[in-house]
């Protein structure tokens, strides 16, 4: 596959689906949905493209939890994030975890440092932090406090 | 000098924990027993049981997750012990003092489980296997 | 049948770093396995946060002891993606020696303690004996035994002396010779194929899907190596070769792993050889608000940071994904089917930065009476590694592939 047929090939399929696509570079490229379409335009990646998924951030923002997911395409030597934004007022996703096994535990650590609810993820239990650590404090949110110790 | 104490000079036996550390104290550990140290000429000795243990290496800044195993853990050692902070992280937390994760440092959660703790340190990042042999020397010296 | 659990861990003579697994057995057998983690979280993430941009490399660093060149490796590379700059050749032939340095050595440690793990102990020394030289040499070169401190957003921090080539040159020959020493012996043992051959076989399909790294999916055949996929320092000017493995068992992992030691001491020699000079630093004068993706091929696979800045001093967001994150949950996959006692082998093959703590050789001598003198145990060895000859065959193939791999160094 040449470098750009990823990319093209993504543009293709979904059209008008993606809000923003900007290339950094020739080997970075950031693409922003809508959070309905992320578990679509991750299993065209994964399935169709064979896109690697390399990882997920999380990021708390002033105005919501965006969320990245980086694909890596090695025959490429790119590496394509979709991007997306959940409001604060919800808090919640899609989980793409059912047909991505990579993406199991991101998100529970997703959910145990930012507080993120995934919906569908076949396994959510705390896996990062300590057994006693309060329920409801996120240490990654802009709002946590640390209590001394 | 208590019976219990003179035994404790000879042939020391050494379990070692991880509370948290980078690894790379615990590979420099490991390093003692292989040939170019080969710290069991001495009669040290890693064991696989702290029932068995005389002293305790610990590497790490300990953290929140960890430390209530760790207190299992001490109360299982076969008093008297040594505690041995290997590393800067087990003395000082170094970096990780402003974690959220971190409760340490070593010596005062060991003096919160028993406040007649023997503890000794060995500084560095990570320190040398030839320090960590002078360490336990001379914490040996002084007992 | 009735199940039952069997914890491990998290303090257990086996696994040097407290981790907890549970597996639920029937009879001896694996069914399912469960894992915890979290006994080593430090929140370096956040951290690094607080930390300006430089001093984010020393934080980062102390990740992991064995990985401490990959991960600040990865980190300035996402720091230059983010403002932009280009290194200058000579950092990234810099660049490029510690890393592999780091490489062998971490190879040769996991060597050594798989085979202390199926109760091989000459293996265990061999390996750890022949490691100590390479850390002679990053001593030399860096100043430390593992924390090397080289690595700096714009360049390294400091220049290699050419003085010292000719000494690292020769002392390069001698890994190679010691290194073809252990491939011989490790992989040409009949015992060694029996224990480890058709054990934890991770298929290409669970490779894919769990999105494992580094040696751990070269077992499986597939050519996934960031030093070629998204090239970076000076890998794309030298001369070396991803190495395979078909099958994704046990002994698949440790050929890729004691033919990578080879590999990557060839690139160490020819980047001495080709070292330009210059400088060795692009001097970076401000950071740009924005985003950057880096990743590098540690030893045990790829490791990726993303980082975000303001413009300002520090990182808003660092995101650091190591290689064993996507390695472990593959347990699910290899480990179930098999007995507890192979367990042990099958995480240790993916090199999840375990390490054993206890020498498990256990003399007993319940009675001081001679079952059976030196030389007649020494016989019965000897009988035993020759029915399992005739019942494995001789491994030509290994012994084909290793050689075309020798002869064309």
């Amino acid at each position: 596959m040449s470098e750009e047929k990823a990319l093209s090939s993504i543009q293709n399929k979904f059209g008008s689906t993606l809000a923003n696509v900007f290339q950094k570079n020739k080997r970075r490229v950031y693409i922003t949905v809508d959070k309905k379409d992320v578990p679509a335009v991750c299993r065209f990646m994964f399935e169709n493209l064979g896109g690697r998924l390399a990882i997920a951030t999380a990021i708390d923002t002033r105005s919501g939890m965006e969320i990245l997911y980086h694909f890596v395409f090695p025959k490429e030597y790119q590496v394509i994030t979709v991007k997306t934004k959940v409001k604060k007022s919800s808090m919640e996703i899609e989980s793409i975890a059912p047909f991505l096994d990579a993406a199991n535990w991101i998100e529970r650590e997703m959910h145990d440092i930012l507080g993120l609810n995934f919906t569908n993820h076949p396994d959510m239990r705390r896996i990062l932090m300590a057994d006693d650590w309060p329920e409801g404090d996120y240490p990654l949110r802009r709002d946590f406090k640390e209590r001394p110790r | 000098m208590s019976l219990t104490r003179w035994a404790l000079k000879k042939s020391p036996w050494v379990y070692h924990v991880a509370l948290s550390p980078c690894n790379n104290c615990d590979i420099e550990i490991l390093d003692l027993l292989t040939p170019r140290f080969d710290v069991e000429r001495f009669g040290i000795k890693l064991v696989g049981s702290p029932r068995h243990a005389d002293a305790l290496l610990v590497s790490g800044s300990v953290n929140r997750h960890v430390l209530p195993r760790f207190i299992e853990l001490y109360k299982q050692t076969a008093k008297p012990c040594v505690v041995f902070g290997i590393g800067s992280c087990a003395l000082s937390m170094t970096m990780f003092r402003d974690s959220y994760n971190t409760v340490g440092p070593l010596d005062k959660v060991v003096k919160e489980i028993d406040p007649n703790a023997i503890i000794a340190y060995v500084p560095g990042c990570p320190p040398k296997p030839e320090a960590m042999i002078l360490g336990v020397v001379k914490a040996l010296q002084t007992l | 049948m009735k199940k039952t659990i069997v914890p491990l861990g998290p303090f257990h003579p086996l696994l040097e770093e407290a981790e907890y697994f549970k597996l639920i057995v029937e009879g001896e057998k694996v069914v399912d396995i469960d894992m915890r983690v979290g006994y080593m979280h430090r929140g370096i993430e956040e951290l690094s946060t607080q930390k300006t941009w430089d001093q984010s490399t020393f934080v980062v660093e102390r990740i992991c002891g064995i990985c401490s060149t990959s991960h600040p490796m990865a980190y300035v590379l996402a720091v230059e993606d983010l403002c932009g700059c280009e290194v200058p050749d000579r950092a990234k032939y810099i660049r490029s020696i510690i890393c592999e340095l780091e490489r062998i050595h971490s190879h040769l440690l996991w060597v050594g303690l798989a085979g202390h793990f199926i109760g091989y102990d000459t293996v265990f020394m061999w390996g750890w004996k022949y490691r100590e030289p390479v850390l002679d040499i990053c001593e030399k070169l860096t100043g430390n035994r593992n924390h090397y401190a080289m690595m700096k957003p714009g360049g390294v921090r400091r220049d290699l002396n050419n003085d010292d080539f000719a000494w690292v040159h020769k002392e390069m020959d001698k890994v190679i010779k010691s290194t073809e020493m252990l491939v011989g012996a490790v992989l040409d043992d009949p015992v060694l194929h029996a224990r480890t051959k058709g054990i934890g076989v991770l298929s290409k399909k669970d490779a894919i899907g769990y999105g494992t790294l580094g040696p751990t999916v070269r077992a499986s055949g597939i050519p996934d190596d960031i030093r070629t996929d998204d090239p970076y320092n000076a890998y794309d000017r030298v001369d070396w070769k991803v190495i395979t493995w078909e099958g994704g068992d046990v002994f698949a992992k440790a050929a890729v792993r004691l033919l990578e030691i080879i590999e990557s001491a060839k690139i160490v020699k020819q980047c001495m050889d080709d070292m330009p000079d210059g400088p060795i630093d692009a001097n970076i004068k401000n950071m740009p608000p924005g985003e950057g993706i880096g990743h590098a091929e540690a030893p045990r696979g790829e490791v990726f940071h993303y980082v975000r800045g303001d413009g300002g001093n520090s990182a808003v967001r660092h995101k650091v994904r190591a290689p064993s994150f996507m390695n472990i949950p593959s347990f699910k996959a290899t480990c179930v089917g098999h007995t507890i006692s192979d367990v042990a082998l099958i995480t240790a093959a993916v090199d999840p930065c375990y390490c054993c703590t206890e020498r498990m050789a256990v003399v007993e001598r319940a009675t001081d009476k001679l079952v059976m003198s030196g030389r007649e145990l020494e016989e019965c060895s000897r009988k035993a590694t020759e029915n399992l000859k005739k019942e494995y065959g001789s491994p030509t193939k290994v012994e084909k592939t290793v050689q075309k791999i020798l002869s064309d160094f």
